[in-house]
């Protein structure tokens, strides 16, 4: 039974049977999220630590909250207000906070590959909550929940994801996980933003929105790294948000149903309309509604004693 | 007669059939309701896995003799095990569904079979977090004993003294099998 795994760090080294037991876990967690007294004793006694090395609001409450929820202890650790800024290194840190009896440890960083370091390193469980522009496990976790509580299977299904794919870590995990469980995947964007050779991954690639469009039953929005505006990745932004800015006109290219997702936070009027965004083909606070849920779900099939 | 499993061969004795379980479960049906004077704020809530078939007999049976509709529930204790910590892995969970407020009802818990209490231990928290139930009550298809705790059915359908060693194993219609109660010996 469970994921018979200590860490989760990429979404290629999951099964479609893993992937399947943490959205069905997930379903308990939900019910218990309506409940009045949302909090059950599972976690009691385990300590999680959140170890975010880059600025994160979004993912750091919701696994926070799922900790809680969880009558985890929980720490939140940032590097600002650590030794790391003295020199330490993210080994180092870790040792130090496993020391602590830490059980599971959630990493954020900016580099591809920390949360896969730091796992060799430690014998906490370590899950990955985005490094660098590799993967964010837990985001593509929760938009796969996220389309199922549409009814929506994924054999078959038809997803575009639309923007700045290369720079993307929800964009890659989510392609690894909808493509393990049957669906098309669809990749649109400037050429800029759309990595050579992503078609090897078994995606689509468009350069065109309006075709990507035709006959998804779901779109998945990326956020415009409005930061990276100096890259000259694209002209202008107002050149984008008219290329690749999700307007209604352009959702109703989508089959009859579709929804639209964004991992959030959203830059209205760029690459989503503020019409789209809060219509009701928009899923995206069900999608932070599901975060939690889905984060109960990992952390409790996380928190066995290891082998 | 004796069987194949995964423990090795193990001898099988029938401690219960079909008759003796509808039996059963027809007298605790009138148990509960002159214990608690018809099925005013009463409500029944099935153990999962083994007690959500039996609750949900019961229902029937009450509805029988009484003519009304009981609410009924299913509770899945995974979350409330005392031995989470401990295990490697973590075991399946399976949804909790209570679909009306327990506060203020008498809830009676339905199981198959009551051994250590541990289970019963796990079910009543779960069931207090969902609400302030005015009476919790037990009702089991079997007691075997072997309690570790201090929790007694108030309805039981059979009691069967078994050794440590033992297994009981409840089967129902409703999983595809034949309606028995045997006891499995190493």
């Amino acid at each position: 039974m469970g994921l018979k795994r200590k860490d989760l760090l990429s979404l290629t080294l999951l099964s479609a049977d893993d992937i399947n037991l943490i959205l069905d876990t997930a379903d308990s967690f939900k019910e218990v999220s309506g409940r009045e007294i949302k909090k059950v004793p599972a976690l009691r006694g385990k300590t999680v630590v959140n170890l975010f090395f880059e600025p994160s609001t979004r993912t750091r409450t919701s696994f926070e909250l799922a900790a809680k929820r969880l009558s985890a202890d929980v720490i939140n650790f940032s590097p600002s207000s650590s030794s790391v800024v003295k020199g330490e290194t993210l080994l180092d840190t870790a040792r130090n906070i496993e020391a602590m009896q830490a059980d599971i440890i959630v990493l954020r960083h900016s580099s591809a590959g920390a949360a896969e370091t730091l796992a060799r390193g430690v014998k906490s469980s370590v899950i990955n909550a985005g490094d660098g522009w590799h993967e964010h496990p837990t985001q593509a976790l929760l938009d796969l929940y996220t389309i199922r509580g549409r009814g929506m299977d994924f054999a078959g299904l038809r997803v575009a994801i639309v923007g700045d794919v290369a720079h993307s870590r929800v964009a890659r995990s989510n392609i690894y996980a909808l493509t393990k469980l049957g669906a098309e995947v669809r990749v649109v964007g400037p050429p800029t933003m759309i990595p050579l050779h992503i078609d090897r991954l078994g995606v689509k690639v468009y350069y065109n929105l309006d075709e990507a469009l035709r006959g998804v039953h779901v779109i998945m929005m990326l956020r415009l790294q409005l930061e990276r505006q100096g890259r000259a990745l694209f002209p202008t932004i107002r050149e984008y948000a008219q290329q690749y800015g999700l307007t209604n006109e352009r959702v109703k290219l989508a089959e009859p149903g579709a929804i639209v997702m964004h991992p959030g936070p959203i830059n209205r009027g760029i690459e989503i309309a503020p019409d789209v965004a809060d219509s009701l083909s928009s899923v995206i606070l069900d999608q932070v509604a599901n975060g939690v849920a889905v984060r109960m779900g990992i952390l409790y099939l996380m928190s066995g004693t290891g082998a | 007669m004796t069987i194949e499993s995964e423990a090795g061969t193990r001898q099988e004795r029938v401690v219960m059939d079909a008759g003796d379980i509808a039996r059963a479960l027809t007298r605790i049906a009138h148990e509960v309701l002159e214990r608690n004077k018809g099925t005013k704020d009463l409500a029944l809530v099935g153990i999962r896995t083994g007690g959500v078939h039996l609750a949900h007999r019961l229902v029937r049976r009450i509805h029988e003799i009484e003519g009304t509709q009981i609410p009924i529930g299913e509770l899945d204790i995974t979350l409330y095990r005392d031995d989470l910590s401990l295990r490697k892995d973590q075991p399946i969970l399976r949804k909790t569904s209570v679909p009306f407020k327990i506060s203020d009802l008498k809830v009676v818990l339905v199981d198959d079979v009551l051994f250590t209490g541990r289970t019963i231990r796990a079910a009543m928290d779960g069931l207090i977090d969902l609400g302030r139930p005015a009476e919790i009550q037990l009702a089991v298809l079997v007691d075997r004993g072997h309690r570790q705790l201090p929790i007694k059915a108030n309805y039981i359908g059979k009691n069967i003294p078994t050794s440590r060693d033992e297994a009981i194993h409840v089967s129902l219609e409703e999983n595809g099998e034949e309606d028995r109660v045997v006891i499995l010996k190493a």
